[in-house]
């Protein structure tokens, strides 16, 4: 067995409130998002950098973890029944998985506020900013799918009605992400869309991007529930074939 | 579950203008058009179907779980739920409704997804998501797995807790039961007769569902 390399940090950085990104996140990287203020939210995609058609899929990360919700413990999976990324840290508890990105529609509620007159500190939807990044990347509205939003919560009552829980992440809370293959993370810092603070204040969050050691035979997300173990043995199979194609 | 949401259509099987079998475990593409009535009608009982639908003007635009639970503020769809596109349009509305609930966060299983959820074992077994690639790819349409998102499952049980928990449950419809649903635009209709047989969506063992239009 290899030595354990220790974390080593590769990039920090803060983007403001209602910015867009993409990170290109390698294996065994982790990126970690802080709510620097308190409220923030990420509305965040998912692919695989190497087959961008292979996508962080809902339905399928939900249903393989019995869960509605995402926290420590919890992978992202792919279309593909393997795992993006796993969820390594969280302050927070609950980070939301389907109730989708703020739009232009919705955002007209903060007033009219144009670059026209406001230039920079205009009003941003995630759904456009979503649409930007991914276009850098050759993707499109075709790519645009239900996405999570980290450090929001919307919870369900018992007959499925839903409310925004105001002050869910405190100022300084964090959310670990670690790759378990090549990714890319596309994802915009525009406030949650039933975020219901009625002035325009877009949260900023800080960026952390380190190497880490690769996910082990006891890990946290791995040993969580008998479906991540096979989700990750999946995962590791394309890194065999991808080995198997060099050495061949 | 109250059952305020329970409502019967009087529209006549005799006068549809379309009216397909679709059998235990196959997909079909229909088109409806703005201002037809669209029913499913669950002909045994506990069957899922796998359903997602496209602005027929534009395929990009399409069925989006995530907007219509956020714009109804609820998880579940029933009578008088707005079915909506990733840019918030209105594709159909459900109109009439004898089942109650049905799920929009389960999606549709996959050979893939299910050697995470069942086994390796599973790999091999028929799945909704092969009977989307298999209907796409002989519609000659201009759509590939990129146009397959989070779909509807119409009939299907998942409950969410307070909690969080997710599970699948065994199903609240029963035979003859249908849901109905009025088209606001022009749209394509992608549907997967759900074959699971790892899982009590369809109680174990996929049966046929009839589909109807009317021009009303």
């Amino acid at each position: 067995m290899p030595e354990r390399e220790p974390e080593r940090v590769l990039l920090e950085e803060t983007l403001p409130g209602a910015a867009m990104a993409s990170y290109v996140l390698p294996r065994h990287h982790s990126v970690r998002f802080t709510d620097v203020e308190g409220g923030a939210n990420v509305s965040l995609l998912a692919f695989n950098r190497e087959l961008l058609h292979e996508r962080y899929n809902m339905a399928d990360t939900l249903k393989a973890q019995h869960t509605a919700f995402l926290t420590r413990g919890h992978v992202l999976y792919s279309d593909m029944g393997r795992v993006l990324c796993s969820v390594t840290q969280d302050s927070c508890g609950w980070h939301d998985t389907f109730t989708g990105v703020s739009d232009a529609a919705g955002a007209a509620r903060y007033g009219e506020r144009s670059y026209e007159t406001h230039r920079n500190e205009w009003v941003r939807n995630a759904r456009e900013e979503l649409l930007i990044e991914l276009g850098k990347w050759g993707l499109g509205r075709r790519d645009l799918v239900p996405n999570v939003n980290l450090f929001s919560k919307i919870a369900p009552d018992a007959l499925g009605k839903l409310r925004y829980v105001v002050g869910h992440s405190p100022a300084g809370s964090i959310v670990e992400l670690r790759a378990e293959m090549n990714v890319l993370l596309v994802l915009s810092t525009c406030p949650h869309a039933l975020d219901p603070a009625p002035a325009w204040a877009p949260k900023p969050v800080h960026v952390r991007i380190a190497r880490v050691a690769a996910t082990g035979p006891e890990d946290v997300c791995r040993r969580s529930c008998p479906e991540n173990a096979r989700g990750f043995a999946n995962t590791e199979r394309m890194f065999l074939t991808q080995i198997t194609e060099k050495s061949a | 579950m109250t059952h305020s949401s329970l409502q019967e259509s009087r529209l006549d099987p005799s006068r549809a203008v379309q009216d397909h079998r679709v059998g235990a475990g196959r997909p079909f593409l229909l088109r409806i058009a703005r201002g037809q009535t669209f029913r499913i009608v669950d002909l045994e009982g506990n069957q899922a179907v796998d359903t997602l639908f496209y602005n027929a003007h534009d395929l990009a635009d399409r069925y989006s779980a995530v907007d219509t639970i956020r714009m109804q503020g609820a998880l579940y769809l029933t009578t008088g739920s707005v079915i909506r596109s990733t840019s918030g349009r209105a594709l159909l509305q459900i109109v009439a409704d004898t089942c109650g609930r049905h799920d929009t966060l389960g999606g549709a299983c996959a050979s893939e997804s299910n050697t995470v959820r069942y086994g390796q074992h599973t790999r091999h077994m028929h799945s909704c998501r092969d009977n989307f690639l298999a209907a796409i790819a002989a519609s000659g349409l201009p759509l590939d797995k990129r146009d397959i998102t989070s779909n509807i499952n119409f009939f299907m049980n998942v409950p969410v807790t307070p909690e969080g928990r997710l599970t699948f449950e065994d199903g609240i419809s029963a035979g003859g039961k249908y849901v109905e649903l009025r088209a606001e635009t022009d749209v394509l209709c992608l549907i997967s007769n759900c074959p699971q047989l790892n899982n009590p969506c369809n109680a174990y063992n996929p049966t046929p569902i009839r589909l109807l239009v009317w021009d009303v």
